[in-house]
């Protein structure tokens, strides 16, 4: 019997425990480590944000489906990582630390044979002072979060139904943040909002950003076929934020927080403040922060992730410049480079760089977006990892016949901007593949009949569909493994 | 969305008044509810066949 460690019940984790144990069945053991006793659908936290939505419909409590499908639940914090065992055991383990209330705090060691690390992005607020729904800015990364946003967002409308003027500030909070899209969203679903109440001569909506030009999104940008040209996404959200009317900051990196007031720096080298009465501001990301120590306990973190806590896989990570950057830097099976068995999928892997050129300011400021990865690649990742480690156990072979690099797989962004069967709409993107291969691709860097860019109602009913398509999916119901990531 | 659009279009060589802005009858077949059912049914299976296709 073998043991298989999926850390985290994110989009990517819990994807891989339902394939793992789907695929190998009551003959080993499927274990989850996670904090949060709720699996949440993280990109309707938007419709959270603005009201649309109570929390409770975009989570569900995990433990039942757990329990049902016979994987093993553990509502704890994975604390470290031992891949050669350490003291009484050579056995591969991590050190989890309980936080359900009955356990709050005990310590515990679970072994493992197969490790999946999918614990996501860290919300480093605290790479900007002052930012973050404790201080002053609001966000909506996670379902508490969205819903303090809506509840200060709700103080700002009625502030303007009262006559008062709101300055809404929208972007990325760090001059390296990425998820560009879900801000980008908000902003959107903000405009959408506050021109449904007849307030928007009292508003003022301003998106910041780090990226280059508008519609890189972390990704260097894309081109797309529309209306008898081939445009960049620049020009499709320019024209977007203008229909919304948004204006922007580019190219800008938040460097602080004041109560009311943004300060930043622009490639440029010039530095500037920004007043706003209500913010939502992305946070930079880093890897959740779990040490790693071999069997004489000696600290080899370093060894298994890079400086930000994101886990080292596949990729090559050897410094080179934009120019030289190649599709085949990018990992395939997500493995560990230093002990086989272990793996990670989603926000989790060390990309090998960013997809976006990286900029430094006049004086020397890094301000790039990283690369966001996306839901439906993270979720793909986690089902080709289980895939693999099945393949392994169930055969014993060391070899990996699933692969899911960035640079062959697609992804598709749905932006709602409005809420409603008829009032509803939504901008739809799709790229492909997610890392331009200009290789391949040498005239738009992807395949230009596969990017999609359009705007309208059948977006909005795919988001909602999605909404509930990816729910049902995750509750493990009948039938869940033919729906696709 | 007609008012938040009159808003920034009354600031000539403002960034965002160099943007492009859909015409009335691009607003109209966004909400058409015949293009926008088939639009419906074409994204998913485009998305469905790209996600299918993505990974091995
Ligand atoms: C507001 C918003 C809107 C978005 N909209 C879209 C969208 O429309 N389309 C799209 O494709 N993507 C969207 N995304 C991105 C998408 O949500 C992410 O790509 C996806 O959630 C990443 O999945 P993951 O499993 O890697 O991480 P997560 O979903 O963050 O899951 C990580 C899990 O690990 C757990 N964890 C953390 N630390 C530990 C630890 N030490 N031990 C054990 N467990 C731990 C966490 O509690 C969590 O359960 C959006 C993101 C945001 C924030």
């Amino acid at each position: 019997m073998s043991k298989v460690l999926v850390l985290g019940a994110g989009i990517s984790g819990h994807t891989a425990a339902l394939y793992l144990k789907k695929i190998l069945g009551k003959k080993h053991d499927v274990i989850v480590v996670s904090p949060n006793s709720n699996y949440q659908w993280v990109p309707s936290n938007i419709w959270v944000g603005v009201g649309l939505m109570e929390p409770n419909e975009v989570k569900f409590k995990l433990a039942p489906v757990y329990k049902k499908q016979g994987i093993i639940y553990k509502q704890a914090l994975a604390k470290s990582i031992h891949p050669e065992g350490g003291g009484e055991t050579d056995k591969p383990f991590v050190k989890i630390s309980y936080v359900e209330e009955a356990k709050q705090g005990e310590e515990e060691v679970v072994e493992f044979d197969y490790l999946v690390n999918g614990t996501g992005p860290a919300l480093n607020f605290a790479g900007t002072p002052g930012l973050g729904p404790d201080l002053f800015t609001n966000s909506v990364c996670t379902y508490d979060h969205a819903a303090h946003s809506w509840k200060n967002l709700e103080v700002s409308l009625t502030k303007m139904e009262n006559g008062e003027h709101q300055t809404f500030l929208i972007g990325t909070g760090h001059p390296m943040a990425t998820c560009q899209g879900a801000a980008f969203e908000y902003a959107l679903n903000i405009a959408f909002e506050v021109d449904k109440r007849n307030l928007s001569h009292l508003a003022d909506i301003i998106w910041i950003t780090n990226e280059y030009e508008l519609g890189d999104f972390g990704m260097g940008g894309a081109y797309i076929k529309r209306g008898g040209y081939i445009t960049p996404t620049k020009v499709f959200t320019e024209s977007v934020l203008a229909e919304y009317g948004i204006r922007w900051i580019k190219r800008a990196g938040v460097q602080k927080v004041e109560e009311g007031k943004a300060f930043y720096e622009l490639l440029d080298g010039t530095y500037h403040e920004q007043e706003f009465d209500f913010a939502m501001l992305i946070p930079g990301f880093t890897g959740s922060k779990m040490k790693a120590f071999d069997k004489a306990d000696n600290d080899i973190t370093d060894k298994i992730f890079v400086p930000n806590g994101m886990m080292r896989v596949d990729a090559d990570y050897t410094p080179k410049p934009y120019e030289e950057w190649k599709a085949s830097d990018w990992p395939e099976i997500y493995q560990s480079p230093e002990y086989d068995f272990m793996y990670a999928s989603g926000i989790a892997f060390a990309p090998p760089h960013t997809m976006s050129k990286p900029m430094k300011s006049a004086n020397g400021t890094p301000i790039t977006p990283t690369p966001p990865r996306t839901g439906m690649p993270s979720g793909v990742i986690g089902k080709v990892v289980a895939q693999n480690i099945s393949y392994r156990i169930k055969t014993g072979k060391k070899d990996h016949p699933h692969k899911a690099s960035m640079t062959k797989q697609a992804a598709a962004c749905i932006v709602s901007a409005g809420y409603g069967f008829t009032k509803g709409q939504a901008a739809t993107m799709t790229v492909s593949p997610i890392v331009p291969d200009w290789e391949k691709y040498p005239k738009y860097g992807r395949d230009i009949n596969a990017t999609v860019g359009v705007i309208g109602l059948a977006g909005h009913w795919m988001k909602l569909f999605m909404h509930y398509m990816f729910i049902y999916k995750a509750k493990a119901k009948f039938g869940w493994s033919i729906i696709p990531e | 969305m007609a008012n938040i659009q009159e808003r920034l279009q009354n600031k000539p060589y403002a960034e965002y008044a160099y943007a492009t802005r859909p015409s009335k009858m691009t607003l109209f077949w966004r909400r058409c509810l015949i293009k926008q059912i088939y639009m419906f049914f074409k994204l998913n299976l485009k998305i469905m066949i790209m996600v299918v296709k993505g990974h091995s």
